[in-house]
């Protein structure tokens, strides 16, 4: 006989201001196998949890019921109590009868009832529980970093300055991300590339940090801890041990393409560095737009300009395995394709329609016309602009109704630029709302407007040329007109959305992703920064819109996850995973397909049966991967799956406590 | 084989008529069969939706349940912009419902089943057969005139019912209507609204839509606009005048059918196209190009 001890809590009046606590503990008093029940004022203060260690040495209490606030709030708190009692910390049940009774009954007398009836179930329950006992799970003490913007830089920074060891990947061939594009950031005016550039050296000389550019991941297995991890590290076709980045070579490349860093303004070489300041700041060749690579002419002219012979035509692809405790995802993000999107603003055919990202390549000191701001078709120097926000967010038609949140601020910051730089220009802005939440964003703002620039509320509906000139046709709501605006340059201010492999690496590392592709983080407030995978981290606009301020926090937060997951040898898991019987396992594995963890597999078995000993499959649970979400013994057809804490005997004393 | 049912709609006699003569001449020359569809009735054009959704469904619905009874087998093909979307939106309605088909049926005691294509005459000069034709038939280009293709607002729209993916920018009249030796502009205002029938009852507040079609026409080089529609012809070539007149504006831009530049490739004259019918004078511009361009031979 189990030996149960009961604990009803007033949470103040929170619960005993809507029912009879005394009579709930009373009743409780007389169920079967209950030695002890008592009420308390608080009983997760430290004197209600006094009262029931003492119960328990008094009474030798087995099992403990808690009737007070959801298991939410203190299942920990209790479980960590028994530890240092004789009681295992799974001999525990809470009984919920705050938010799901007192919080919601208005009726005293139903409310007890009900109390009561929870009582009994968690009784119930309790007296089917086992001991159950955590594994524990070594630490691999390095982290793999996804991405190499300043998200994935500064979460790779700061692991390493904890002194863990990080591989920091990156798909291109240079670190930096978007940016490093951008010219100034907002609201400070920093030179983008002069406080980007420095973190991009320091960490790719970090001693803790292994750089792989040109990298991706091809296969992710394992669990938190240890995750074994295969990266593609795509053919460079330069060797960069010999290679001192003295770039001969890309001065005599006769194939020309345009330049992705450039937004496609000017054009780069097949050898090439995508910008001066590229970490690594040596050349990889693109196989795609390279004569030789792609069999279109025998060239091969930097191999023999190249005075080190680092060129290597027969690279080849390498894949590369290691294992890492911990992974950050900070692959952000990449800017609408908005030409498909707005035929009404010329879907791509006027070469004065530019985006936000183009006007920053534009504006820049490195970029293709050197800082001046020179419009893409004859390369004059515009007087009239039009900015247009929100296009490609906020507009469901679109595809996207949310935010993208860092264009109102870079908006502003352009139209300043503009009337900087071009003195008599005319700046307009055609704005949904203006939203400036950050610190010293509404006086930047304040500050575009004071400098000129004119704000009209409303959409542009229309794009269209007349004598040289773009009008902008739209509505300004304010004055409830419609309005039309010449311009000789027109930017469109495109929304962020996620790079379209990212559902792909998702996959990949069991993380989910929203409905437009950003990836999900475990809880909205209370865990921003990890995922429903243990182990793997957010870092940066892949988890949704945000500005650098941010993105560096949440890199940073990222980064303090990681280490307090490295700060132990080993970590302890929930013991509430699932288990499966392999008398009871026909092998069907209906399992392993609900599995959203992959924990479970299958796996053959020799097995004693009448006729001797047969081999058979049957399901197998790794600890480390199961999160205990119960799929599994929901699936499974024979019984042979259970999950430890919510056996099927225990609900079925739960449900029979109710209903017989 | 190019034959189809033909559904030429309320305005082709009367303020459509040079759409007609030049569609009719078009269709000699290339051999194409227009098998009008007997009996018809006004689809609703522009005024049916206003009074009520029935009422606009099943006025062109008697006329899909004729061609299906009498011109089996057909694809319609319809010249007007407006006629053709009201076929067409009720032909999306009963292939879509059921129960839309029953009322309908109801309500025109016939039955019918909307399986035959809703085609512009565009869209029929626009297949391979029919574009080839047009092609052989041509005796003398109008090398030399710019013009700016305008095919209005109801070709396109709504996407969900036509399935056009450039909604703004089409090209089919563009590829077409070059075979009359034309040079097509790039505009803007291809699928803009022309004012459609309020240009009769709001003329004052539909005029300035008129007018910024002639003005992105002229801004981007075009000596002439070519419609594809009898609604979007008129309320172009009636309105040009007054425009000039009462907006202090001075556009000098012929308005013709894309047909009518097609049959004058084809050999037609002035007459057997009826350009003295138009109200914006429209011969003088054809007939300097014919004389600076030559004939083909």
């Amino acid at each position: 006989m189990s030996r149960t001890g009961v604990f009803v809590c007033h949470c103040g009046s929170n619960i005993a201001g809507a029912l009879d606590v005394e009579r709930v503990a009373e009743a409780a008093g007389k169920l079967p196998g209950v030695r002890y029940a008592a009420t308390y004022k608080y009983m997760c203060s430290e004197q209600g949890q006094q009262l029931v260690r003492d119960a328990i040495a008094e009474h030798g209490l087995d099992r403990i019921v808690i009737a007070s606030c959801s298991p939410r709030m203190h299942e920990n708190t209790f479980r960590k109590l028994l530890k240092d009692t004789p009681v295992n910390p799974y001999m525990l049940e809470i009984a919920n009868i705050r938010e799901q009774c007192a919080w919601v009954h208005t009726d005293r007398e139903q409310a007890t009832e009900k109390a009561i009836d929870l009582v009994r179930m968690a009784v119930a329950k309790v007296s089917k529980n086992k001991p159950l006992h955590s594994s524990f799970i070594p630490v691999h003490k390095k982290a793999l970093v996804i991405g190499a913007g300043i998200a994935g830089i500064q979460a790779a920074l700061d692991i390493a300055d904890a002194g863990y060891e990080v591989t920091l990947l990156e798909k291109e061939s240079s670190i930096g991300g978007h940016m490093v594009m951008l010219d100034k950031t907002f609201p400070t005016l920093d030179c983008s590339a002069c406080i980007s550039t420095p973190k991009m050296s320091e960490v790719a000389a970090h001693p803790n940090v292994t750089l792989m550019t040109g990298s991706t991941v091809e296969s992710v297995g394992g669990y938190v801890g240890n995750f074994d991890v295969t990266i593609r590290q795509k053919a460079k076709y330069v060797n960069h041990d010999l290679c001192t980045g003295c770039g001969l070579c890309e001065t005599k490349c006769p194939a020309k393409v345009t330049s992705e860093f450039n937004q496609q303004l000017c054009t780069r070489t097949a050898i090439f560095r995508p910008f001066p300041q590229a970490v690594p700041a040596k050349p990889v060749i693109d196989p795609d737009s390279c004569r030789k690579l792609s069999g279109k002419a025998r060239c091969g002219v930097c191999q023999a300009v190249c005075p080190l012979g680092a060129i290597d035509f027969e690279d080849k692809d390498k894949l590369i395995t290691d294992t890492y405790g911990a992974i950050v995802v900070a692959t952000g993000y990449e800017l609408v394709d908005w030409a498909p999107l707005y035929p009404e603003y010329g879907g791509g055919k006027y070469p004065d329609v530019i985006t936000g990202l183009q006007y920053e390549r534009l504006v820049n000191a490195s970029g293709p016309t050197e800082g001046k701001i020179l419009r893409p078709s004859d390369k004059s120097v515009p007087k009239e602009i039009v900015i247009v926000k929100c296009v490609g967010s906020r507009d469901k038609k679109k595809g996207r109704a949310y935010c993208s949140r860092a264009c109102c601020m870079y908006s502003a910051k352009h139209a300043h630029q503009i009337l900087d730089k071009i003195p008599d220009a005319c700046v307009t802005v055609f704005y949904m709302d203006v939203r400036t939440p950050g610190k010293n964003y509404e006086e930047f703002y304040d500050r575009a407007r004071e400098d000129g620039a004119r704000y009209v509320r409303g959409r542009v509906a229309k794009i269209f040329r007349e004598n040289g000139k773009l009008i902008c046709r739209g509505e300004d709501t304010l004055l409830g007109r419609s309005v039309e605006v010449p311009a000789d340059m027109v930017i469109l201010e495109t929304a962020m959305t996620p790079a379209p492999e990212i559902r792909e690496l998702c996959a990949r590392l069991s993380i989910s992703t929203d409905e437009y592709g950003w990836v999900q983080e475990a809880h909205p407030k209370l865990r921003p920064v990890e995922t429903q995978t243990a182990g793997v981290y957010l870092a940066g606009t892949c988890q949704g819109p945000k500005d650098i301020p941010d993105t560096v926090a949440q890199a940073g937060a990222a980064a303090a996850k990681v280490c307090i997951l490295f700060s132990k040898n080993e970590i302890e898991g929930s013991p509430m995973i699932s288990a499966v019987d392999e008398n009871k396992c026909c092998g069907c594995s209906a399992c392993v397909r609900v599995c959203p963890y992959r924990a479970v597999t299958l796996e053959e078995i020799d097995s004693r049966e009448i006729n001797g000993t047969v081999k058979r499959h049957v399901a197998r649970v790794n600890a480390g991967l199961c999160q205990g979400c119960g799929a599994c013994a929901a699936a499974c057809r024979t019984g042979a799956i259970d999950l430890l804490g919510f056996t099927n005997a225990q609900i079925l004393k739960e449900v029979d406590a109710l209903c017989l | 084989m190019l034959r189809y049912a033909y559904y030429p709609g309320c305005s082709m006699d009367t303020t459509g008529v040079t759409y007609r003569m030049s569609i009719e001449y078009l269709a000699r020359k290339i051999g194409l069969e227009l098998m009008e569809i007997p009996d018809w009735n006004c689809c609703g054009a522009s005024s049916a939706h206003a009074k009520g959704k029935w009422q606009a469904l099943a006025l062109p619905a008697r006329n899909l349940a004729i061609a299906e009874k009498r011109l089996p087998g057909l694809d319609i093909c319809v010249p007007c912009a407006a006629c053709y979307a009201r076929l067409l939106a009720a032909t999306a309605a009963i292939r879509e419902s059921d129960e839309t088909r029953a009322r309908i049926e109801e309500i025109t005691g016939v039955t019918v089943k909307a399986g035959a294509e809703i085609l512009t005459l565009m869209d029929v000069l626009g297949t391979d057969e029919g574009f080839a034709a047009c092609a052989a038939a041509v005796e003398r280009k109008l090398t030399g005139l710019k013009v700016a293709c305008y095919y209005g607002c109801l070709t396109s729209r709504p996407r969900a019912i036509t399935g056009v993916q450039n909604i703004e920018s089409p090209e089919l009249m563009e590829k077409i209507v070059s075979l009359s030796g034309v040079e097509c502009v790039d505009w803007d205002f291809k699928t803009e609204c022309c004012g459609g029938s309020h240009q009769v009852d709001a003329p004052a507040a539909a005029r300035p839509l008129v007018e910024r079609i002639f003005r992105n026409a002229k801004a981007n080089g075009a000596q002439a606009i070519v419609t594809a529609c009898p609604m979007c012809h008129l309320n172009l070539d009636m309105r040009e005048e007054e425009i000039n007149r009462k907006m202090g504006t001075a556009y000098d831009i012929p308005v013709y059918q894309f047909t009518q530049l097609l049959a004058v490739a084809m050999g037609a004259s002035a007459k057997e196209v009826g350009l003295q019918k138009h109200f914006y004078p429209a011969f003088k511009r054809l007939d300097r190009t014919l004389r600076k361009a030559g004939t083909l031979q």
